[in-house]
């Protein structure tokens, strides 16, 4: 099967890790390597279970775009990987695999990644009018609003998080470390007083 | 030019509506009671779940599967679990794996018996949902007994499980389930042959071996259609290679198929479960490798060596080697995927959830076109809808 799929134009690199295979391709060549996959009767992969992305801001590739794949046929799965710029967009696969739409459309709500010729590209996942891209790494776990009920307006409205205690992101990694804050008596330690 | 009159009706459908099963928005188009568009709007109750799994380490994510899908929480840790293993590359002694399986199988039990009265209740019977209830009410005291918690147990973790079964679980289990088998028969006289199911059910919400495929079907869905795939089966994992059981199909893919399907799935499951209390024998349920998993309490009276792994365990966590793995298992609802990147630190970098109700929710539209509006309820319920895992 990995002779069959290093053959298909596009796909750059296969690795075959634990019974699944990984797979890196063009972008460019998207809508080519799924047909390619789906009808090709040697490799059969009908099914997309998921799509999803990674976020590494560092990078000048921003997102991997995972795609899963599953052949029901030849019972095997595969994860297709390729990388976008931010604001780069993708063509939608929705035409080949119809499971793709939801996929598609909670990549772009999460993520705020494009797909080219969606049907229907809106938020699925988040509230209505929200704004961001909540799976992004710069997107504060917290969030930015808040909704609660006010009694005097009588409706639900929006306003800025309000933490009555910030959010406490521990350094677990150096749990000896960590520690910035003084606390009381610390200064008998380092023979301050 | 000739101006056309559209006669149709545009309803709201939920989010707070008894039949859609959590908080469902559905925006129903309707000609007289003729369905022409349902519009399914979800993410109700999204919590971030993957966001929130960033944040926390590999032990303390657990407890999130349980709250995905709540009426099968066991199943979900299961695949967290697994895809953990496959990174760290460790492999869970065999008592774990059958303890796991057992317990995975009494999930499919217990969502079975949620879904089915649920489903009958959709569409006008109510008397299951009383029986099923308390049968449900006998298996979560195994679930208390293991891992104390009835729902949110938090007991397959990367590793093995938390804990050994109680003394003298094993013949409880063995006594229980030969008693099920006769809840199920009675079960079945209520509805199987019962008229207003079949009115309700039969030749509702069809869809093919194709389409199923096409849409992303998984678990019952998919094999009421009569595509006999089954990822205990095609791709075993723990001790699934070692028993033996069925995978029930149905032949049209109709809501009525789906019931049955559930049903039988429930007898296998039983007979798993009997298989596994023969083939278990006592043993370590975790591997023994404390910088995994936390050493015994009366080591850690004796032993500073202990003290030390437990503390680092629950504060740093273990680290990840980096790397990505895909790991799916067979949820009672279909595929439940876990797919987990790891950048070698004590956090998942990004953990992305698969989950089959997402995917069959999808198909809500094409089911439901054309049938009435009533039986909408009847689609959604035979879809085994659960709004936890697919807003997650």
């Amino acid at each position: 099967m990995i002779k069959i799929l290093t053959k298909i134009d596009g796909i750059n690199n296969v690795i075959e890790n634990n019974n699944l295979l990984e797979i890196e391709f063009e972008k460019n060549d998207i809508i080519k390597i799924f047909n390619e996959l789906k009808d090709n009767t040697e490799l059969n992969f009908n099914q997309l279970l998921d799509i999803t992305a990674v976020d590494y801001p560092s990078r000048e590739f921003r997102f991997d775009l995972i795609y899963i794949l599953q052949s029901l046929t030849k019972n095997k799965k595969i994860i297709l990987k390729t990388f976008i710029k931010l604001k780069e967009n993708i063509e939608s696969i929705t035409k080949i695999h119809k499971s793709a739409d939801w996929y598609e459309r909670e990549c772009y709500d999460l993520f705020g990644i494009e797909f080219i010729n969606h049907p229907d590209l809106r938020r699925i996942m988040t509230d209505y009018n929200f704004e961001g891209y909540p799976l992004r790494k710069d997107f504060p776990l917290t969030g930015h609003t808040e909704v609660r009920y006010d009694d005097l307006e009588k409706k639900v409205i929006y306003e800025p998080v309000k933490l009555s205690q910030e959010f406490r992101n521990f350094d677990s990694e150096s749990p000896w470390e960590g520690m910035e804050n003084k606390l009381f008596g610390d200064e008998k330690s380092t023979g301050e007083n | 030019m000739k101006e056309v009159e559209l006669n149709t009706t545009t309803i709201n459908f939920g989010p707070q509506h008894p039949a859609a099963h959590g908080v469902l928005r559905l925006v129903v188009e309707l000609e007289g009671e003729v369905v022409q568009r349902a519009e399914p709007h979800i993410g109700l109750l999204h919590r971030g779940t993957e966001k929130l799994i960033e944040y926390k380490t590999y032990l303390q994510a657990v407890p999130y599967f349980d709250r995905l899908d709540y009426v099968s929480p066991m199943c979900q840790e299961h695949a967290f679990a697994l895809a953990t293993e496959n990174l760290l590359g460790i492999n869970v002694p065999e008592r774990a794996k059958y303890i796991r399986v057992i317990f995975a199988e009494i999930t499919r039990i217990l969502n079975h018996l949620l879904n089915i009265p649920a489903y009958a209740a959709d569409i006008g019977a109510v008397t299951p949902f009383l029986w099923c209830f308390e049968e449900r009410e006998k298996l979560l005291e195994f679930h208390e007994a293991v891992s104390g918690a009835r729902f949110h147990a938090a007991y397959f973790r990367p590793g093995g499980v938390h804990q050994d079964m109680p003394e003298g679980m094993e013949e409880k289990l063995f006594d229980h389930f030969k008693t099920l088998p006769k809840f199920i028969d009675d079960l079945e006289s209520l509805l199987t042959n019962n008229r207003i199911l079949r009115q309700r059910s039969v030749d509702i919400g069809i869809i093919s071996k194709s389409e199923a495929i096409e849409w992303g079907c998984s678990g019952p869905v998919l094999r009421s259609t009569g595509v006999a795939w089954d990822l205990r089966r095609s791709q075993p994992y723990d001790a699934y290679d070692q028993v033996d059981f069925e995978v029930p199909v149905g032949k049209k893919g109709d809501c009525f198929d789906r019931y049955l399907v559930r049903i039988e799935e429930m007898r296998q499951s039983i007979s798993i479960i009997n298989q596994c209390l023969n083939k278990i024998k006592p043993g370590p349920i975790s591997i023994e490798d404390n910088k995994i998993t936390p050493p015994k309490r009366n080591q850690m009276k004796k032993s500073m060596e202990a003290l030390i792994h437990h503390f680092k365990l629950f504060t740093e966590g273990y680290r990840v080697p980096a790397g990505q793995v895909y790991s799916a298992v067979e949820a009672p609802k279909g595929e439940f995927g876990v797919y987990l990147v790891s950048d070698g630190s004590s956090k998942p970098y990004r953990c992305k959830i698969r989950a089959p109700g997402f995917a069959h929710l999808q198909t809500l539209d094409h089911l439901s076109k054309g049938h009435l509006m009533a039986d909408i309820a009847a689609i959604l319920g035979s879809l085994d809808i659960v709004f936890g895992e697919i807003d997650r």
